[in-house]
């Protein structure tokens, strides 16, 4: 069994705020242990990739994160708060669409785009824009579920991306895209790095993905999990 | 004023999924009147029109009861596909603010099945209203946001459940008794005029009660019933 240990996933300047810190945290269902006594932090502003076998409690860390799951023992702190009180600050995209079928890309867009409306006014990116950035027509009459799952894909990523995430969490992004689509994609996300955040401060990705080769020139950090554990760096113990 | 946004954004999302779909109200028209047909035969209304009178309100809430669960399991599963739920619980919007317009996009779905339904129900029952008539334009709503204000909180309370198409109506229908009583007394009372006004207003004080109380309750508890795994 790898020996447990803490990884601190970035390689930049240790005065960087951390956005993400996990401190020995556990999930378990029932007799399984999805994620074992993992303790990490994710520096703001940086990249990381995560990789591992299936199974090996990528998703789990960013449900985690994400706050979509409590863990069972340990504790996660997104900008020094729990992830509850950050939910406007940052963003999840599931190998799932988490987009309604019988709504347009519009539609679905403008519709979680009003829930992150505070004060009477929707503060993030319009849908149009976000649309058009991922290579969809914002006109596109077609009900979601009668898209590709590729486009399905990229409607996924416009919904994250309009909320203006300076956390953005992405399970499997490239799965289900053609080359030419995952590029692009790649391209976008090294674009959205570079957005200004309002108030200052930087975007920080975690992504997990079985294609190390399409996330390579994304990533700051690479880390590996295995059984529930983080490896470190590039598969390292 | 944000929270009200909220609530219409979620209600406006309701119903053009359900005028995509038609899934809900088609599905329960059926369904109550294949009951108000099937009780229509069973009772012979022509034949015994004091009887009729005194049971149909009774049949009538079934009929609504048993139909709207059939609506409120279906509303769940929409944000169960594609697992659209977590994106909802991902949002900074209040959680309650979904519950409340889950509640009123179900409450539209109902009210459109009743005012189908209350035409055919006339006919079937050979009914000749006896009291105030204007009444049942009280009661009827009121009834029904007690059955959908608590069948929408227990669809969400079972959505983890694996079988929660039998859990909403072992949970709803017992909590629904004492709305259930006051509805069906206050609607006979209307259709019967063995009650007097008096009895009647007591009746519907009780269901106004009952409905407070519980959509007080959901609402506080709603985002515990979201976010439990």
């Amino acid at each position: 069994m790898p020996q447990e240990m803490s990884t601190a996933a970035t390689t930049r300047p240790a005065t960087l705020a951390n956005a993400v810190q996990l401190d020995s945290v556990s999930k378990i269902y029932g007799s399984f242990a999805a994620l074992r006594n993992v303790s990490t932090t994710f520096s703001a502003g940086s990249c990381t990739v995560i990789l591992g076998e299936n199974g090996a409690g990528k998703s789990t860390l960013l449900r985690v994160v994400a706050g979509l799951i409590n863990p069972t023992r340990g504790s996660v702190t997104i900008f020094s708060e729990s992830p509850h009180q950050q939910r406007r600050r940052m963003a999840y995209m599931s190998h799932s669409p988490m987009l309604y079928d019988e709504l347009t890309a519009m539609e679905n867009l403008t519709y979680f785009a009003g829930l992150h409306r505070s004060g009477g006014c929707a503060c993030v990116g319009s849908p149009e824009m976000a649309l058009r950035a991922v290579g969809l027509d914002p006109g596109l009459n077609r009900p979601v579920g009668q898209y590709s799952q590729g486009m399905r894909q990229r409607t996924s990523l416009a919904r994250v991306l309009q909320s203006d995430p300076e956390l953005l969490l992405l399970d499997e992004p490239f799965s289900n895209l053609d080359a030419a689509s995952a590029q692009h994609m790649v391209e976008l996300l090294a674009d959205f790095r570079t957005w200004p955040v309002l108030g200052g401060g930087s975007r920080t990705i975690l992504m997990t993905t079985h294609q190390t080769a399409l996330a390579k020139p994304l990533a700051d950090n690479t880390l590996t999990m295995r059984n529930g554990q983080v490896l470190g760096p590039e598969g390292g113990e | 004023m944000t929270y009200l946004h909220h609530v219409l954004d979620h209600l406006r999302k309701d119903l053009r999924l359900e005028w995509r779909s038609r899934d809900s109200i088609n599905g329960m028209l059926f369904f109550a009147l294949l009951v108000v047909v099937v009780f229509g035969l069973a009772f012979d209304p022509a034949g015994y029109p004091t009887t009729t009178r005194q049971i149909s309100g009774g049949v009538l809430w079934v009929a609504l009861l048993f139909a709207s669960i059939t609506a409120l399991n279906l509303s769940w599963a929409r944000e169960l596909r594609n697992q659209v739920l977590e994106a909802q619980r991902m949002a900074p919007a209040p959680a309650s603010a979904l519950f409340v317009g889950k509640a009123l996009a179900n409450m539209l779905f109902v009210l459109v099945v009743e005012a189908f339904l209350a035409p055919i129900f006339i006919v079937f029952f050979n009914l000749h209203v006896l009291g105030n008539v204007w009444l049942l334009a009280l009661i009827l709503p009121l009834g029904t946001w007690a059955l959908v204000v608590n069948g929408t909180f227990f669809a969400a309370l079972g959505l983890r459940a694996r079988n929660r198409e039998l859990l909403l109506p072992l949970l709803l229908l017992p909590i629904s008794l004492p709305a259930l009583l006051a509805m069906v007394q206050a609607t006979t009372g209307v259709l019967t005029a063995d009650l007097d006004a008096i009895q009647i207003n007591t009746w519907i004080k009780q269901l106004v009660g009952y409905d407070i109380i519980f959509t007080t309750i959901c609402i506080l508890l709603f985002e515990t019933v979201l976010n439990a795994e």
